[in-house]
This record gives structure tokens, sequence and C-alpha cells, in this order.
């Protein structure tokens, strides 16, 4: 079964994009690959081992450079972590998978980041249409001010959704996705804020996940969270990588290691190791990786 | 050495004694608003209480007589020291207190406020039987009844059971006619002035016409024709309105007054008594509510000191509403540019700096400038444009509601413009992340989930524009408030709210109350009551908006606020 294939909503927008802005009139060349290309490319079941490619990527924060020369690929629909001290980019990499970094003056980048062999710095794409693709889950959870309804579908909202019933339909999808349904189907329409820590950020995973999106990012999602709600969010995570690549960042090596397919290991803006998560953590290539998932320093 | 004991170490903690002298500011000024709201609320709410009224009667050898009378009667307003004294009298130690009576009876004595040595006073007594009555003019009338006379009738004397009955009654059938009056020549004379002033300026649009040399003659016949009717329309009107007038001067009270001499009045100029000697506490009670309602409801009399305040408060309510609905998206609208879309740098830093300066520019400045900029320049030219016909008599080229609170929107926007800037600045970055995540463009973020978290910092702004909006007097006086509006500026002729016109206001009314007024001593009371129903319609009006914020915070419950 899949969710791509069988979602009603996916044809709802083929049919009338309203904030679909990568103008395939115009500039067909380098248009994004529609919805129904997503949907094909997931039902063959083959997942594109490069999915999202990075490639020579430098990135600077005015003058100071936090990202070198770094090259990646991440394969569809399994879970990717980067892992590294602190401070050593492995976020600023993330938010630039979707350039939220874009938000930040005075930054700028060298060489490239493609999904599906798209550049997404190309300046006929229009960013709100690739972060409509991309899902992302933040450190410490930020629902809106608004009921638990409304914040699933923000994400259809902002595209124009207004049909009730499809509405209510991906509510409870990405509800029951998030392993929150059960416990919010009676309160669907109060504040989001009266949840507990773990379910706010369970209701974030609901919220990136409502619109479908290819890849969802996660940027630490458990750092703020007691055991037991981090351990529902990786059976969640393993849960949803069936249908979502999904790239985290983590400081845990124990999650990095139970839950990811393939690590990234940073140090100091550089991409050190990269490779299967148990080849990095059992027989890492690199002295420096191997000091750091086995704790010497870090 | 013996250690020092840990208390010393308490007392020597650098700084402590500036906990008290924080302390003592606090207070001090806790202390003036407590004395300041304490002063107001009671002197304005003794203004309606009815107090007793003292019959005084002179020694036989006081020098000072009242009309030849050694008896007065009055309410005792105050009492106080002789501020210069004979000497001689300062030296025998005699009694130096002096009393201020206010005596009513305008009419009859010419004053109504009369200073009494206590040192001539013989006896001092609450007759009973006194009536206080409220009057069209001239203010109230202190007398004991006699008769009630009626023409082509055995008058009716005091002393039968069915007097007080019958008046009364006699009392409200006069305020019945007053009222019908009232309507006659307010709603029914007033809507044929409308009408003939339209035919005013029909006939010079058509006098135009005939000198461009085209015939009017049918229009005007018709004209002529509809005017006749309208005229003999208001003749009919006006001699129904005589009728009722001269009915209003038929029945007469005959009275004593205090002094001795006998007056008649007329059923049509009293409007409502009470025997102030002869109340119980309850009596009192219900007397102080119906002139606390009277005040509230009804309109002024005699130059505003006597009657309600009812057109001041729905102006002042009407025109803080109209500011708030200029104010809000305007400072708001201003506040997002300034803080989500202009890039910062020195320019927004320059503006930010020109904002808060704005909030310190005095308010009759902007009196000023909406004098010129609305007033004159915009209403002038709206007057040309759509008003030509009734020029040279301005319509909105002249102070009016609009421009009043207009002027006092622009005065208050900074006020709104930093409130909501800082609220737009709480709310977290990483709320605005999460919205941009999900695919949502600026606007949309802004819209969606800025505003909405930022609602109750916007309303707080709103709170303190309000507050100094409703209370502003200086700007008003230029642009738009009167001593007198005669009527409403919503009300039931089409078009129901006129922006254009002229309003009276609460902090206005103040003013020329206590300053401007020919009797300030009769008005006193007033100011006070005035003052005293200005700050409760700020506190209510505050308190709306603080619920309403109260109510989005709970909805909105995010830890930004």
């Amino acid at each position: 079964m899949n969710l791509l294939t069988l979602s009603p909503y996916r044809h709802a927008m083929d049919k009338d994009p309203p904030q679909v802005t990568d103008r395939p009139a115009a500039t067909p060349a380098v248009r994004m690959h529609s919805a129904a290309d997503t949907a094909a490319a997931a039902s063959t079941g083959s997942p594109d081992p490069r999915l999202i490619e990075i490639e020579h990527f430098d990135f600077f924060y005015g003058p100071q450079q936090v990202l070198f020369d770094v090259n990646l690929q991440i394969p569809e629909r399994h879970v990717t972590a980067l892992i590294g001290p602190s401070g050593c980019g492995k976020t600023t990499l993330l938010r630039s998978i979707n350039r939220m970094n874009d938000l930040i003056e005075g930054i700028h980048h060298r060489g490239d980041i493609k999904i599906r062999g798209r550049s997404i710095f190309d300046p006929h794409l229009e960013v709100i249409a690739l972060r409509k693709r991309i899902g992302m889950v933040f450190q410490k959870s930020n629902p809106f001010p608004k009921s638990i309804f409304e914040n699933v579908v923000y994400p259809l909202r902002v595209a124009g959704v207004r049909q009730r019933a499809l509405l209510e339909e991906v509510a409870e999808r990405s509800l029951r996705a998030a392993a929150l349904w059960d416990e919010v189907k009676d309160r669907l329409h109060t504040s989001a804020l009266g949840l507990s820590g773990g379910q706010q950020q369970r209701l974030c995973i609901a919220r990136a996940i409502a619109n479908q999106p290819e890849i969802l990012l996660m940027d630490e999602p458990c750092s703020a969270l007691d055991p037991v709600a981090t351990a529902r969010i990786e059976e969640l995570i393993l849960e949803l990588k069936r249908e979502f690549t999904i790239v985290i960042v983590t400081h845990n090596m124990q999650q990095a290691a139970r839950i990811s397919d393939f690590t990234a290991f940073f140090y100091l803006g550089r991409l050190v190791e990269t490779g299967p998560t148990q080849k990095i953590f059992t027989c890492p290539k690199h002295k420096q990786t191997e000091d750091y998932v086995t704790g010497r320093f870090g | 050495m013996k250690p020092s004991l840990p208390w010393h170490e308490g007392i020597r903690a650098p700084g402590e004694p500036w906990v008290w002298f924080t302390a003592v500011g606090l207070t001090a000024g806790l202390v003036m608003i407590v004395g300041l709201l304490g002063l107001v609320l009671v002197q304005g709410l003794k203004a309606f209480w009815p107090r007793r009224v003292v019959e005084i009667t002179l020694r036989a050898d006081s020098p000072h007589l009242f009309r030849g009378s050694r008896v007065l009667a009055g309410e005792r307003v105050h009492e106080r020291q002789k501020s210069s004294p004979t000497p001689e009298k300062a030296a025998a130690g005699a009694d130096l207190r002096e009393w201020q009576l206010f005596l009513g009876n305008k009419d009859v004595y010419g004053l109504a406020f009369r200073y009494v040595d206590v040192a001539e006073i013989e006896q001092v007594r609450q007759p009973s039987g006194l009536l206080r009555f409220e009057r069209t003019e001239y203010g109230p009338l202190f007398a004991f009844p006699v008769a009630l006379e009626s023409p082509g009738a055995e008058p009716l004397p005091a002393t039968h059971p069915a007097f007080l009955p019958t008046l009364r009654q006699r009392l409200a059938e006069a305020d019945q006619r007053r009222r019908e009056i009232r309507r006659l020549e307010k709603k029914e004379i007033g809507e044929l002035n409308r009408q003939l002033e339209k035919l005013q300026v029909q006939l010079r649009t058509l006098e135009a016409r005939q000198e461009a040399g085209q015939d009017i003659a049918r229009e005007l016949a018709a004209i002529q024709n509809l005017r006749t009717r309208l005229e003999a329309d208001y003749e009919r009107l006006a001699a129904r309105a005589r009728e009722l007038r001269s009915a209003q001067e038929r029945d007469r009270l005959v009275c004593r007054l205090p002094t001795g001499e006998e007056h008649r009045v007329p059923l049509g100029r009293l409007l409502s008594f009470y025997a102030p000697n002869d109340l119980g506490w309850a009596g009192r009670l219900q007397v102080f509510g119906a002139r606390l309602w009277e005040f509230l409801s009804e309109e002024p009399r005699e130059a505003n000191t006597e009657g309600g305040i009812f057109p001041a408060i729905f102006g002042t309510f009407v025109m803080t509403v109209l500011m708030s609905m200029a104010v809000t998206p305007l400072g708001v609208v201003a506040a997002l540019y300034l803080r989500e879309y202009a890039r910062q740098g020195w320019l927004t830093r320059a503006v930010r700096i020109a904002v808060n300066n704005l909030a310190g520019v005095p308010s009759i400045v902007f009196g000023v400038f909406g004098l010129g900029f609305f007033v004159y320049l915009m209403g002038g030219q709206i007057d040309r444009w759509f008003f030509a016909e009734r020029l040279p008599t301005p319509t909105f080229g002249t102070g009016g509601l609009l421009w009043a609170s207009l002027t006092l929107a622009l005065m208050t926007v900074p006020v709104v413009i930093v409130a909501t800037e800082e609220a737009l600045a709480a709310v977290p970055r990483s709320t605005r992340e999460g919205s941009l995540a999900c695919g949502a463009s600026q606007w949309q973020t802004i819209q969606r989930v800025v505003l909405p978290a930022a609602a109750p910092g916007v309303l707080t702004g709103l709170i303190l524009a309000m507050a100094r909006g409703a209370g502003e007097v200086a700007p008003l006086m230029l642009v738009g408030v009167v001593k007198l509006a005669p009527e409403l500026p919503i009300n039931t002729t089409y078009p129901y709210i006129h922006l254009d016109q002229k309003f009276m206001h609460l902090g206005f009314h103040i003013y020329d109350l206590g300053f401007q007024s020919p009797d300030s001593d009769a008005a006193q009371p007033m100011v006070f009551a005035t003052t005293l129903f200005l700050l409760a319609l700020v506190v209510v009006l505050n308190l709306t908006a603080i619920t309403l914020r109260n109510h989005l915070r709970r909805k909105y419950a995010s830890a930004a606020f």
C-alpha cells in the first residue's frame, strides 16, 4: 500500500494546484518533477539511491565558512543520520536542503544541492514550491497558536485547500501516522499548546507529513524529550521511512545506531566519513569517527 | 576580635536601604492615584445625594438681612473660616466661621449662593414640608407649596390630601407636552427645514441654468408649489407648538419662598420635585438613583450646568471607537512593514526613532495639524467635489466627528506601532520557521501565525491608545468638539452616522463647565460628576479591550506573553 498513489489529495492538487509556482509552461527544462512523477517513482518500489545529491557544498555565514566541500548522496526511503559534535555544520546542511537558511542575512554558498537531479538553487524554482515537498521537524517543538486540527492541516491551508472533508481526512491520516490520533481525537479543536512536550513534537511531525512531502528533515527531534517520548518518536521514524526519505540530525549515538540506515559524520564543517550505519559504528575507516562514535570525544 | 554577627552582615548588604527608597516611591505614587480617584468618586457621587435644606433665622441685630427677611433657607455647601475678620471681632474671639448656602430661586433672588456668618445665626432648623423643584431654567426652586391654580377652577390648597398626587400628575402631563413640543420642533419642523433647504439648492441650480438661457418656468412653478405646501405644513406645526407652549403656562403653582415672599410658577417650567427634609434614608437613596440616572441619560440644560451629560458620553464613546477603528489597521500595517518586510538598517532605525518621538509631540500640535490638513485641505476638497451645491456652507470643511477621530488616530498611532512591533518581535523565530517550512509564503506566515500570536500585544497598544485618545481635549477643540451639539452623531436621520457633525465630548465638557461657565459655584458638582464618568468611560472601554485580550490569550495561550 502506498499513500502517495492512493491519496485523493494528490490528485486534487494535480488538477488544481493553487500555490504551485514552479512555472511549468515558462521553463519546462528546469521544472521540478510533478507529483505524478513522484507517485510513479514511489510506486515502482525501487528507491532512488541518490534522491538528494550534495555536491562540493561550501557554506558561509558572512565571512565565516562553516561547511567545506561537502559531497553526500542521500537515498530515497531510508533514514540518513547526520552526526558530529556541536558546531560541525550538520544543522546548517540540513537547513540548506529546504533553504531555511535563506532567512538569515549575509549568507552565501558554493556548490550545489540537487533533488532528483534538479538544483534547489535554480533561480526559476520557487522556494515555496520546494518547501512544500520537504517537511521539517525542529529541535524544539513549535506548534502554532491554533487548534490541533488547524496545526495539522496548516500546510494544506496555505496551499489553498478548502474542502472540509479532505482536510479532515488528511488530519486523521497524519495524526495516525504520527501515532497521536488516539490521544487527541476527542480534542482536535482545542489549543495545540495544551499538549505535552512529546505530544507537541509528534504533532509537529504530523504537520510536517500532512502535505505528503517526499523528504522529511529532522533537526534533533528528540533532544528536548524524555526517554519514553523519545522511544515513541523513534518507533515513528522507523514507521515513516517506508513512505518518506528521512534526514535526521542527532547528538545521540545510540539513536543514530538504532534508527538510521546510513550515517554521515561531520567534524569542523567537513564530512569526514559516510556509509551504512552498521559500518560506521563497527569498523569506521577514520580514527576521528571511531573516537566520536565510541564516545572518546565530542 | 569577635566575628560580626550575621544580622550585621544583613544590614550592611550593599544597596539594601534602596529597597525602602523604591518602596516609598511606589507608595507615594499609589497614594496620589488613590487620593485622586477617591476625591473624584466621592465628590462626583455627592453631587447626586439629596442634601437636607436648613432654614436659618438670623439674629434680630444682624446687619446682613436677606431681602429684608431674617429667615433664609438653602443647602449648606461648605463651611470656612472668614478670611478677613474685622479686628475687633478677631480680638473678641468670636465665632469666625461662615457657611456657604445654596439658596436656589435664582430668578427671584438674582443669586444662588450666599455666605452667612455663623455668629449672626440665631436658629437653624430643617423645616418639614419644604420642596425642592428641578426647573427648566434658573436652577432649583426651594419653596413651601401653597396651592395649585388652574384657570376657571378653585385653587387646590396644599393642605388638601389630593395635592401632592395632583401635582405629580400635572407635572407628568407637562412633561408629556414638553416632549411633544421637542418632537415637533426637532423632528417634524427639522424635516421640513431640510426639505426647504433642498428646494433652495434646487432653486440655485435652476438659476444657474436660467443664466445659461434655458427655460425653467415649469420647474420653477413646481418648486414654488412644493414650497407653499411645505410652508403651510410649517405653519400648522408651529401653531400646534404654540398651543402646547401656552398650555405649559396655564397651570401655576403658588408657593411661599423661605423668605416669606409669595411666588407663582407655571407648571410647564417644573420638572420634578422632592421634599429634602422629609425623606428617609431609602427615599434619599431613591432620589440619588433618579438624579444619577437623569445625569447619565438626559441632555444638558442651562449652559450645561444642569441636566445630564448623555450627548457628551455618547460623543466620547463614538469618537473613541472610530479612532480605534482608524488607528488599529494603520498602526498594525505600519509596524508589520517596519518589522517584517523592511530591511533592517539605518533607515528603519531612523523611522523607529521618529515614530517614538511622534508619541511625544504635544497634542495641540496634532490639533493644529488636523485643522490644517484634515479640515481645511481634505474637508475643503471633499466639499468642492461632493457638496458643491451647499457651499459656502461647509459640510466636511469644518470640524467634525470624522476629522476629530482621524486627528486622534494620528496622535495615538505611535503607541500602536511601538506595541505591535514589540509583540511581533516577541513571536518566537521557531514559530515563523515552522510555518515557512510548511510551504507558507511570508505573508501567509504573518497573517496566519504571527499576527494571531501577536494580537494580545497589539490590543495592549490599542488600550494605551484609547486611554490617551478618550481623555484628550486640546486637539479636539480645534477639530470638531462643541459645547452643545443639537443632535447625536448617530441618530435616526439618514445616513444615520453623521461623520461631518460636530459632537460633544466629556473632556471638553469638564473644561467648559469648570472654566467657561457663568456660575462656577453651581457647576462645581457637575465638574466632579463629569470627571467621574469620563474616568468610568475610559475604564469601561479599557476593560472591554482587556477582556478581549484575555480571551485571545487563552485562545492562543503561548509562552510569548
